[in-house]
């Protein structure tokens, strides 16, 4: 077998594929985390909670009605985009007076309940969630096997991700909403309705954790724990690439994941803790992280 | 200023307060009942091989005894341990000193160790019929520890030897990582030298692990004929699924050196065909334990109980009649009087319990049958030998526990 | 002695003497357990409500004790009273390392960093033989305070537990109300105000830092030896929470209310738990957003607020 510094060809590709994919999620998790942040000034804890629902509304949807992967594609962000509306509306919107802190415990406490209930109704060991049948099976590239579901994935995620930041740094709508949250009043002076733009950025952050979730169900597996196992993760993330810097988190995400899948190769017992040790390492160098602006 | 004194009144308050919240888990021992106390990890990873079905079972070994030993009623109390090892020592030390007598189930081998050291300190029985962790009767033996049923040592030798019989003489692990997956990867070790086969390399994945395939890669790349899965339940589980998925089989061949029924339920035939399964118990074996089960179904919405439900069942039976014999609940006589029996039921024959703790009895190897051999939703296993109990279980003489005199 | 002081020391008095009767009537190893974790949120509280800084990383300093005592006490058999010194100073020095490497962070950051922090550690552990990882480190023995006192009684130790709690509690005590703590308050009020007044505010804050996280290793070390096992949930971020939220229920603004947040939480989680499982965690984060949302001040501050009320605000 042809080796790359003492690592079979297979395993290494098959590792940095791996790695790449683990990325996909968090970029998409640290893109919605950095919109909500970078426009609402509010540390989203339930982030990884609402990437959990998104995964079991899949399931659930599959399970009881029989609806299939792709309808869920749409019907997940949405739920969970409608739930961050509801979310924001009653209960952050209390917080936007009194220290950001408070809607860190808030969501914090959030991601409590959400994932209670969760682990009540289901078990804390998963619910099975098969591949689409298109998307079953694996290609042999010769020098490795991709399997053909996880492809889809980093497609899907480059997809969405490009189109947000585009959405955002490019078109009005994102230009109003960057503007909504530096200067309110001027821009609500300008007839615009910025708690409506508000409320519409926190669902569209947390939707795209929505779609993260049905992306995952069919690899990760779905359970009521994966939402709190991930979630420190893409707060270091989101601490490298830069507070609210949308193409930051998308880099830094993907860019990370490989780093882990590249250490699981060479010196696996690091591969958990790489991520934290590198952020200590930004931290000690560059505080606003690699492409954050200071606030 | 006066405020500070609210404050203290209030603390004052709360803290007299949660007296009456508290005040059921008093240090006494209550003499007028026999308390049973089912722990095990309810929600989680372990919870389809023991969970609610070990309660049930010790409510049939309760309920077929009478409900009443030496006059006094019979309690079965139960908890979850979360597989956590302070969730599960915690609740042990509060059972005991609430006038628990025995403790049963726990499958965790983290926390049997940990609920094995209370019990030890505590001087009070502890049962275990689910953990597989072979320290229970060797480092970690006391004498107030029971091993029942199974341990890795039963099943991993069992496998291994069937699995190199068949040509997988190269082998990787894949281990979960705590007491139980070391135990498990240890003896089949131990099992794979002895039958001149080679271990060619090993990795540890956490327990309750989601995802796979990263393990499975390497394993893959090792190159090793058999992969063996030295873990259980939902872990083995993904496991084979994620092989199947990374077209890792059929060119390497897997072996689940843990596996009970409702894995291959879960798992179905299609995937789990051909698999070896060593059991002490299982459902079908004779009439017995067809009846019993087929009792224990009626209380589970038709699931069929593991070995860890039968050992269960099995272990508060024979309890129970322990104490009888012995004519007290004092836990050093009942001991003696445990280590002195043989153990019939309905789910074992002519089982012992020697001084290292250690019950030994008939042991069975399965295959698990294909699609077309089963005739039912759990017809899954086919017999390929039954193994004496003196030869499944670890010899006395290797044993490293203190108690056994040499 | 005025009327109000009379008071006060009224109340303390049956404070303490509540203390000293608790495990004849109550189970001992539950009153130490929220002893330990009052302990732990008291010095938690140092750093949030004396100086304004939310760290979610405490666990890492609770656990860090727990394993280092635990060590020392099972693995190199030394002594009881001093395992427990050795693994607060372990706490001692992270809470250096950890405070320089975070310090000069503010609010949100600060939080955050503080929480990878501690899950680093969490990861460093989970893979280092000596803690024995999900096993958890078993055993350790309780062994003799001063060579002389039995610890193995429950009751015996519970009389430990609550001096080495009296201790903290009155070390705390003393440093709010100290020139250090009225520095302290300062900062946390208006920190611009406080750097334009000359003081070093990034060393007054690792100062609080490193005071809170020993602290807290105090209150781990106890509670490794109330226990005698240690395991990862002691350095899980779960922990964290737990403590933020015995802080915030309890009341950030006085020194009793960690001590009525940390009670009341152990006794939610000790009862709740056989009755309703999982349902444990729904509840606690219910109180949660309950508390960030309507009391704001916590248990403590609302009586007190309640009390101004309905009395007057004199004295």
């Amino acid at each position: 077998m042809t080796q790359i510094f003492g690592v079979p060809i297979a395993a290494l590709f098959g590792q940095l594929v791996l790695g790449l994919v683990n990325g996909c999620f968090y970029a998409m998790l640290s893109l919605g985390l950095a919109i909500i942040f970078g426009m609402l000034n509010i540390i989203n804890f339930a982030h990884g909670a609402l990437y959990m629902l998104g995964a079991v509304f899949t399931w659930f949807v599959l399970d009881a009605w029989n609806i299939s992967w792709w309808w869920a594609l749409l019907l997940a962000p949405l739920a969970v985009g409608i739930l961050g509306i509801v979310i924001e509306r009653v209960l952050l919107k209390r917080l936007y007076k009194v220290d950001p802190l408070y809607g860190l415990l808030l969501t914090f406490g959030l991601a409590l309940v959400i994932e209670g209930l969760a682990r009540y109704k289901y078990g804390s060991s998963g619910l099975p969630y098969g591949i689409p049948e298109v998307f079953q099976g694996a290609l042999n590239l010769g020098f490795m096997f991709l399997p053909k579901y996880r492809a889809i994935v980093v497609a899907a995620t480059l997809v969405v991700c490009f189109t947000t930041w585009f959405v955002i740094e490019r078109t009005q709508l994102g230009a109003y909403l960057r503007a909504g949250t530096e200067n309110p009043p001027l821009v609500q002076a300008f007839g615009i309705n910025v708690p409506v733009m508000i409320t519409l950025t926190y669902a569209i952050g947390v939707a795209l954790a929505g779609l993260a979730g049905v992306l995952a169900a069919p690899t990760i597996q779905v359970s009521p724990l994966m939402g709190s196992n991930l979630i420190i993760v893409v707060f270091a993330v989101v601490v490298i690439g830069g507070m609210g810097s949308i193409l930051g988190s998308i880099v830094t995400g993907l860019g990370l994941g490989l780093i882990e899948g590249l250490t699981k190769v060479f010196y696996s017992q690091a591969a958990n803790t790489v991520v934290f040790m590198i952020m200590a390492l930004v931290l000690l160098v560059r505080p606003a992280g690699l492409f954050g602006r200071e606030k | 200023m006066k405020g500070k004194l609210i404050a203290a009144l209030t603390g004052a308050l709360l803290l007299l307060a949660t007296t009456g919240a508290v005040a059921q888990t008093k240090g006494k021992i209550s003499g007028g009942v026999v308390k049973i106390g089912v722990l095990d990890d309810m929600s989680g990873l372990y919870a389809d091989i023991g969970g609610q079905g070990d309660v049930v079972a010790a409510q049939m070994a309760v309920d077929e005894f009478g409900g009443k030993v030496l006059g006094a009623p019979i309690q079965v109390v139960s908890a979850d341990h979360q597989n956590k090892p302070d969730v599960g020592a915690t609740k042990a030390r509060e059972w005991y000193d609430s006038g628990v007598n025995l403790i049963v189930g726990t499958v965790t081998s983290s926390v049997a160790l940990a609920v094995s050291k209370v019990a030890g300190e505590k001087h009070r029985l502890f049962m275990d019929s689910g953990a597989g962790s072979t320290r229970l009767t060797n480092e970690d033996c006391n004498a107030y520890t029971v091993h029942y049923e199974y341990d890795t040592y039963a099943t991993g030798t069992a496998t291994a030897k069937a699995v190199i019989a068949n040509g997988g003489k190269t082998w990787f692990f894949l281990t979960a990582d705590y007491a139980f997956g070391k135990s498990l990867q240890q003896d089949t070790t131990n099992a794979i030298n002895v039958a001149g086969g080679k271990v060619m390399g090993s990795v540890l994945h956490p327990l309750s692990a989601s995802d796979f395939s990263s393990f499975l890669l390497q394993a893959q790349a090792s190159g090793a004929q058999v992969i063996g899965l030295a873990n259980a339940g939902g872990d083995t589980i993904n496991s084979v699924k994620a092989a199947s998925e990374f077209g890792i089989t059929p060119k390497q061949k897997l072996a689940a050196l843990l596996i009970f029924d409702t894995d291959v339920h879960s798992l179905g035939l299609k995937a789990a065909q051909g698999l070896y399964a060593a059991e002490g118990f299982y459902w079908d074996h004779n009439n017995d334990t067809r009846k019993w089960s087929k009792a224990f179904g009626e209380r589970m919405k038709g699931k069929m109980p593991t070995m860890v439900n039968a050992g269960t069942y099995s272990s508060t039976l024979q309890y129970l009649k322990a104490v009888q014999a012995a004519g007290t609940d004092d836990p050093d006589a009942v001991m003696k009087k445990l280590k002195e029996m043989t153990l019939n039921d309905a789910t074992v024959k002519g089982g012992k319990i020697r001084e290292d703790g250690r019950m030994v009895h008939e042991f069975y190897l399965y295959q698990v049958k294909s699609p077309s051999e089963s005739k039912g939703e759990w017809d899954i296993f086919k017999l390929v030998g039954a193994i004496p109990g003196d030869q499944a279980f670890q010899p006395l003489s290797l044993s490293r526990c203190p108690l056994v005199k040499k | 002695m005025n009327s109000p002081q009379r008071y006060r020391l009224a109340g303390y008095a049956l404070l303490l003497v509540a203390g000293l009767v608790a495990p004849l009537v109550l189970y001992p190893v539950f009153l130490m357990n929220a002893l330990c974790f009052a302990l732990f949120a008291c010095a938690f509280n140092l750093l949030l409500g004396y100086t304004g800084l939310l760290s979610f990383g405490h666990a890492a300093f609770f656990g860090t004790a727990a394993y280092i005592t635990g060590y020392a006490a099972k693995v190199m058999g030394i002594s009881t009273g001093l395992a427990i010194l050795i693994g607060t100073a372990a706490a001692v020095l992270l809470g250096i390392i950890f405070g320089g490497l975070s310090i000069r962070r503010q609010g949100i950051y600060f939080a955050m960093i503080t929480l990878a922090l501690s899950q680093l550690v969490f990861f460093v552990y989970l893979q280092a033989p000596f803690t024995g990882g999900e096993d958890g480190m078993q055993a350790i023995p309780r062994g003799k305070l001063l060579w002389v006192i039995n610890l193995d009684k429950d009751l015996t130790l519970y009389y430990v537990v609550f001096a080495i709690f009296l201790f903290g509690f009155l070390l705390i005590h003393r440093t709010i109300h100290s020139p250090f703590g009225q520095v302290m308050k300062a900062i946390r009020e208006n920190e611009p105000r406080a750097i334009s007044l000359g003081y070093d505010v990034n060393k007054y804050k690792l100062i609080a830092f490193v005071l809170s996280a020993g602290l807290t290793g105090l209150a781990g070390a106890t509670n490794a030896i109330v226990f005698t096992f240690v395991t990862l949930t002691d350095v899980d971020w779960h922990t964290s929470g737990d403590v933020v939220l015995m802080t915030l229920l309890g009341g950030m603004g006085s020194i009793f209310g960690p001590v009525v947040g940390a009670f009341s939480i152990v006794t939610l989680e000790s009862k709740l738990s056989d009755k309703v499982g999982s349902l444990v965690t729904v509840i606690i984060g219910a109180i949660f957003v309950v508390c960030v949302l309507l009391f704001r001040r916590g248990i403590v501050g609302e009586v007190q607020g309640l009390y101004r009320r309905v009395v007057g605000n004199r004295a």
